[in-house]
């Protein structure tokens, strides 16, 4: 690990001022991606801040009768909160399928959104990727490419994100709050994370300076909320395909609803047009209608072609799931 | 930088990137927590902080500061065993040993959790306590691997204590 220094402000204003004008400094929540990367020495900071003593580690409930959800609230503690276990049973269930109980203790909200690819190259500083090291390439697309992208991928780089937790996040609508030197500002969910195109280092619309103090959910949808993660080992391993869905079904017809899925793209993939289609058509049909369009263009790469009709079997069966 | 570890204060002059594990096991000495991976893959470097199970691997001693750590020695000693610890031996919770005081350390955690009502990835109803099923401890303690898979035994003394207390 490079050497670094560090500091632990108690408040945002200082943690902000901390971070400010030091493109090389970082913060630091549960430390369980950032730490692995700097033991890799892929991330190597030169200024860390640890952002454990701000507070923001309270689930509030809001006016509209939402959530709004500290950065440092820890993923464990959020899946066990008696507001989100009832009223957004998908992103308890998502942030349960991640990870172990051990991590999931350290995992805060804030950090979970920015955690980094898992390509095997990206990890490997002997290759060249063009996440880590822009302009140099990128190994998966002629290598071992399992557990990368279908939809929405560039030339530049196929990775996916692998979270579950923002899957939930993206299919509730939820938005990210942040602050800077420069003041405050939301970012929707969906435009929180951002495709690779020819600037795959950046993961997000998040910039430099920039500390996330909350992330805030509107009122659940109506509908049965389902999580349903498919992965290698039945505990303990990051998504091959994940399908985070609201469904509103009566008299075995889906009456409309929301789907969004992990493991397929840069960021969690949803499309407003996939949902709309599948409005008043049987489970069956409806999923065959969302797949059509959020599949749109799908393409493997060798070893990850599976993953397209996984991912239509996955939807297909979460929906038929729902039926009430 | 101070440490509260084991009911007793530390007094430590290390360099800021020392894991908190390495502080544990290079500097004081507790060489019970062990570094299978370094990376948050195996659990065996679990210890509780404020009583909650983390891989101490992937935190630094310095963010540790302020919270109390106790570690495999300070669940319990052999003439004063923890029974989480006496039902490992009982069970025959382990062959080779290595993974055995991350497992501990995380099953007393973990046993906190389900008690305190704490939901997981295979709880039926999140709305209803979870139970101490097999197959709910199974998935909680998913993050401590055993190389030698004596996870048969290792399940049947956790669901021993967990059934007893
Ligand atoms: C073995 C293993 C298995 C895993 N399995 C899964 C899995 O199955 N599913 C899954 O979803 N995840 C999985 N994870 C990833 C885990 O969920 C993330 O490591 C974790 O959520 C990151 O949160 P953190 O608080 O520890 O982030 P940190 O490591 O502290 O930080 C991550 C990034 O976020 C930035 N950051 C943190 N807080 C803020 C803030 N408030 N404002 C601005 N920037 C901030 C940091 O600067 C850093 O760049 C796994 C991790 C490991 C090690
Ligand atoms: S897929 Fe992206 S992260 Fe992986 S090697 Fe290519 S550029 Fe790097
Ligand atoms: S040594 Fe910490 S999890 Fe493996
Ligand atoms: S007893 Fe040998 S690794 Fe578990």
């Amino acid at each position: 690990m490079k050497s670094f220094t560090y500091e632990r402000p108690e408040s945002v204003e200082a943690a902000v001022a901390a971070i400010r004008g030091h493109p090389q400094a970082r913060f630091v929540a549960g430390g369980t991606n950032l730490l692995d990367l700097m033991k890799h020495e892929i991330e190597a900071p030169t200024h860390l801040v640890d952002v454990n003593r701000l507070g923001l580690d309270q689930v509030e409930e809001t006016s509209d009768g939402g959530l709004r959800i500290g950065a440092l609230v820890r993923n464990s503690d959020l899946a066990a909160d008696a507001r989100v276990r009832s009223r957004y049973g998908v992103l308890a269930r998502a942030l349960l399928a991640g990870a172990s109980g051990q991590l999931r203790n350290r995992a805060t909200t804030a950090g979970n959104l920015l955690q980094r690819t898992r390509c095997y190259y990206f990890y490997d500083p002997a290759k060249p990727c063009n996440k880590r090291e822009p302009g140099s390439g990128c190994s998966a697309l002629a290598g071992f490419n399992r557990i990368h992208a279908v939809v929405g991928q560039s030339d530049h780089c196929i990775a996916t994100h692998p979270s579950d937790m923002a899957v939930a996040m993206r299919v509730l609508d939820a938005t990210v709050e942040v602050v800077s030197a420069e003041g405050e500002r939301s970012i929707p969910i969906a435009d929180f994370h951002r495709l690779p195109g020819d600037r795959p280092e950046i993961d997000t619309t998040l910039e430099a300076g920039e500390l996330i103090t909350h992330v805030a959910l509107p009122p659940p949808p109506p509908g049965q909320q389902v999580y349903r993660k498919v992965r290698d080992r039945a505990s303990y391993a990051f998504a091959l395909v994940s399908v985070a869905a609201v469904l509103d079904e009566a008299e075995g017809r889906v009456r409309g609803g929301r789907v969004a899925m992990g493991g397929l793209a840069h960021k969690p993939w949803r499309s407003e047009k996939a949902e709309a289609a599948m409005a008043d058509a049987k489970p069956g049909q409806a999923a065959q209608a969302a797949a059509d369009v959020l599949l749109a263009g799908a393409r493997g790469h060798g070893a990850n072609g599976f993953k397209i009709p996984l991912a239509r079997q996955t939807l297909a069966s979460v929906i038929a799931g729902c039926e009430g | 930088m101070r440490l509260q570890v084991n009911g007793e204060a530390k007094v430590l002059e290390l360099d800021v990137r020392t894991s908190l594990l390495d502080a544990l096991r290079e500097h004081l000495g507790l060489t019970g927590s062990k570094k299978g991976c370094d990376h948050g893959q195996c659990g065996a470097c679990t210890v509780l902080m404020d009583g909650r199970r983390v891989n101490s691997c992937l935190t630094l001693a310095v963010m540790a500061e302020g919270s109390e750590i106790t570690t495999i020695e300070g669940l319990g000693e052999p003439e004063r065993l923890h029974p989480m610890q006496a039902a490992f031996l009982h069970h025959d919770g382990f062959q080779c040993g290595y993974c055995t005081p991350g497992q501990i350390c995380s099953a007393v955690g973990m046993l906190e959790e389900l008690a305190g009502g704490m939901p997981s990835h295979v709880t039926p109803d999140l709305e209803r306590e979870p139970e101490l099923s097999d197959a709910e401890v199974r998935e909680r303690m998913s993050g401590n691997i055993c190389r030698c898979a004596a996870y048969p035994n290792i399940l049947a003394a956790i669901k021993d204590v967990g059934g007893a207390a």
